[in-house]
């Protein structure tokens, strides 16, 4: 009693004041919501109905036509292919290169330490341009290859700091040393003492590692000329920005120009879905790894 | 006596800095070796491209090489302060960026602050797990969305407001879409870095101000904002520095024909000259333009924030 009395001085109770944060709060997260949840509902309903605004919050002449014509495009789905495989294999690229180089910068005592890390800190900062590397990805011989989506892109600087400040503050020197005097040589003691310590971490740089190849498109444009390598979103843009049916999709269609505009339409909005699933699925079951990660690599620059 | 216990007197006895340097390298071969092929990949990728910047004082032809390109000095500088458009992409560039920071930056600070002051747990958590949600989807995916949700017609906003307004032709909207969009997308990642630094306040200062009479409004004023200072200062360093930097990806799929009066930027400009048209000195030279304002940027910056704080360190 006598707390809210004392609250109500200010002109709110407690608990006025909690009813408005969470009106304020769910205002946001509908703002947030809403958008991909209209996008879900257009996806299975009938393109007329959405046209006609009938959609807005329940599903008007359920249809999953959008989906089968999506994975009935024969180059959506190479594309599907292809993102899956620049994710497994970039995630498992980038993810290895990231511990290589932060473990090494994590030791105190190691001999130029300060030179290696001013050397990759540097090109945070720094870098010669587009144009530039365009050029020497050309020379060594990249271009049209998936190695170019990887090689390029190096180490991850700042994920790189995040978790080499991770090794420093929350792994037991003594528990180093003590691997140390049972006579375990540098790199065993980073494959059986360091790594199977930071498995949080590391669920937090793969998953990192597998949204930024998974939505990347851009390196895919420069980079991988051919058509049969696009990953999805490269693929997508001929959907979703030049709203253009490919040949295929218009060879499936016998009721003409409108039948074909609408099945674009319904087409758009499952390809969406499609394309931002799976990390939307992925993320939650990780995000709590996130949230402590970034506080342990944000304590100490 | 534990393992550890004894790991420590041992490391307390072994002279550390004693042995010589040669002897240090040698002991640590192995985290060098770790270290190669990073090094070997930053080298080439990342090293040589900074040599290759002098083609923008060159007249770059594959076949000479760089050393064998003419040296054509301030040319191409002098070609793109020249061109019709400069003024109106150096405009585009800042404006937009500088729109984006004051809209862009104090959302995810106040979306934080509230977030922490609610007590339903389960509700906090679907709340956080909701805002990161756009964070996850590709810039192509997004700007997909906006395009379907801005379309003249059945767009989602044209049906909500009963007009049909082409707003991709508009160039009067089109800063508007960048930044709300990019609000959407990013503003609930944004909070994680204020989320961490409120959730090390220590509750008792809650308590005692509850105690003392304190509405939530105050302790949100004089507990957490004051607690979160040094962070914002911070993240503001950053996101000034990084001004002229607009994302190139964002901009280039808003792009129609249309709205070049206020979309019209330095990188999408730099993408066309440099790998659309193959004009390789030219687009470096824009390159390196606008990277040496934003170093330029970032070292005004640095050096306000030294003199206006002590404890905020940078790079």
């Amino acid at each position: 009693m006598a707390k809210r009395k004392s609250g109500e001085l200010h002109g709110f109770s407690e608990r006025t004041s909690d009813i408005v944060l969470v009106v304020i709060c769910a205002i946001f997260l509908f703002l947030v919501a809403y958008p991909l949840f209209y996008v879900l509902v257009a996806s299975i309903s009938n393109p007329y109905d959405v046209y006609a605004g009938k959609t807005f919050l329940f599903p008007s002449g359920f249809t999953l036509d959008g989906y089968k014509a999506v994975f009935a495009d024969s180059s959506i789905l190479t594309g599907y292919i292809n993102s899956i495989k620049y994710t497994v294999i970039g995630t498992v690229f980038s993810v290895t290169m990231l511990y290589l180089t932060a473990y090494p910068l994590s030791i105190q005592e190691l001999p130029g330490r300060k030179f290696f890390s001013l050397f990759f800190i540097f090109t945070m900062y720094f870098g010669g341009g587009l144009v530039p590397t365009y050029l020497i990805v050309k020379q060594t011989g990249l271009i049209n290859n998936m190695w170019a989506l990887f090689l390029p892109g190096g180490v991850a600087v700042g994920n790189m700091i995040i978790v080499r400040n991770f090794f420093q503050n929350s792994i037991p020197k003594e528990l180093i040393e003590a691997a140390e005097i049972d006579g375990a040589s540098k790199f065993r003691i980073f494959l059986q003492v360091v790594i199977p310590l930071s498995m949080s971490m590391m669920a937090v740089m793969v998953v990192f590692s597998m949204v930024a190849y998974w939505n990347d498109w851009f390196t895919a444009l420069i980079y991988l000329t051919g058509p049969e390598k696009a990953p999805l979103p490269l693929v997508l843009r001929n959907i979703l920005i030049r709203s253009s049916a490919s040949a295929a999709q218009a060879s499936t269609i016998s009721g003409g120009y409108a039948e074909l505009n609408k099945l674009t339409e319904m087409i758009k909005f499952s390809s969406i879905i499609v394309a931002a699933a799976p990390m939307l699925i992925i993320y939650p079951f990780v995000q709590k790894y996130f949230e402590k990660g970034m506080m342990a690599g944000a304590v100490k620059g | 006596m534990s393992k550890k216990q004894a790991a420590k007197a041992v490391a307390a006895a072994k002279p550390k800095s004693g042995k010589p340097l040669k002897q240090r390298i040698i002991e640590n071969w192995q985290l060098y070796a770790m270290l190669a092929v990073p090094f070997v990949l930053t080298l080439i990728y990342k090293y040589q491209p900074m040599y290759g910047i002098q083609i923008a004082f060159r007249d770059f032809v594959a076949s000479r090489g760089y050393w064998g390109s003419e040296w054509v000095g301030l040319q191409w500088f002098q070609r793109f302060f020249k061109a019709p458009t400069f003024w109106r992409m150096i405009k585009n560039t800042v404006l937009l960026s500088l729109f984006s920071l004051l809209w862009s930056f104090p959302i995810p600070i106040v979306l934080a602050l509230m977030i922490n002051q609610l007590r339903f747990q389960k509700f906090k958590r679907v709340t956080q797990t909701v805002l990161y949600a756009p964070h996850f989807i590709s810039t192509m995916v997004v700007c997909g969305m906006i395009r379907i949700f801005l379309s003249p017609s059945g767009g989602l906003i044209n049906l909500i407001a009963g007009t049909n307004i082409d707003f991709m032709t508009q160039a009067n909207a089109f800063r508007t879409i960048y930044i709300a969009s990019g609000i959407w997308q990013d503003a609930g990642w944004g909070i994680i870095v204020y989320m961490a630094t409120l959730s090390n306040i220590d509750t008792s200062h809650y308590e005692a101000a509850k105690i003392d009479g304190a509405s939530m409004f105050q302790r949100i004023l004089y507990i957490d904002i004051p607690e979160l200072m040094p962070t914002i200062v911070l993240m503001l360093i950053m996101a000034a520095g990084g001004l002229m930097n607009v994302g190139f990806e964002k901009v280039y799929l808003l792009q129609t024909d249309l709205n070049k009066a206020t979309s019209d930027t330095i990188a999408v400009y730099v993408y066309q000259q440099g790998i659309e048209r193959a004009q390789y000195s030219y687009s470096t030279a824009i390159g390196l333009f606008n990277t040496v304002i934003n170093i330029i940027l970032l070292i005004i910056v640095n050096k306000i924030t030294k003199t206006l704080s002590e404890d905020v360190s940078f790079v």
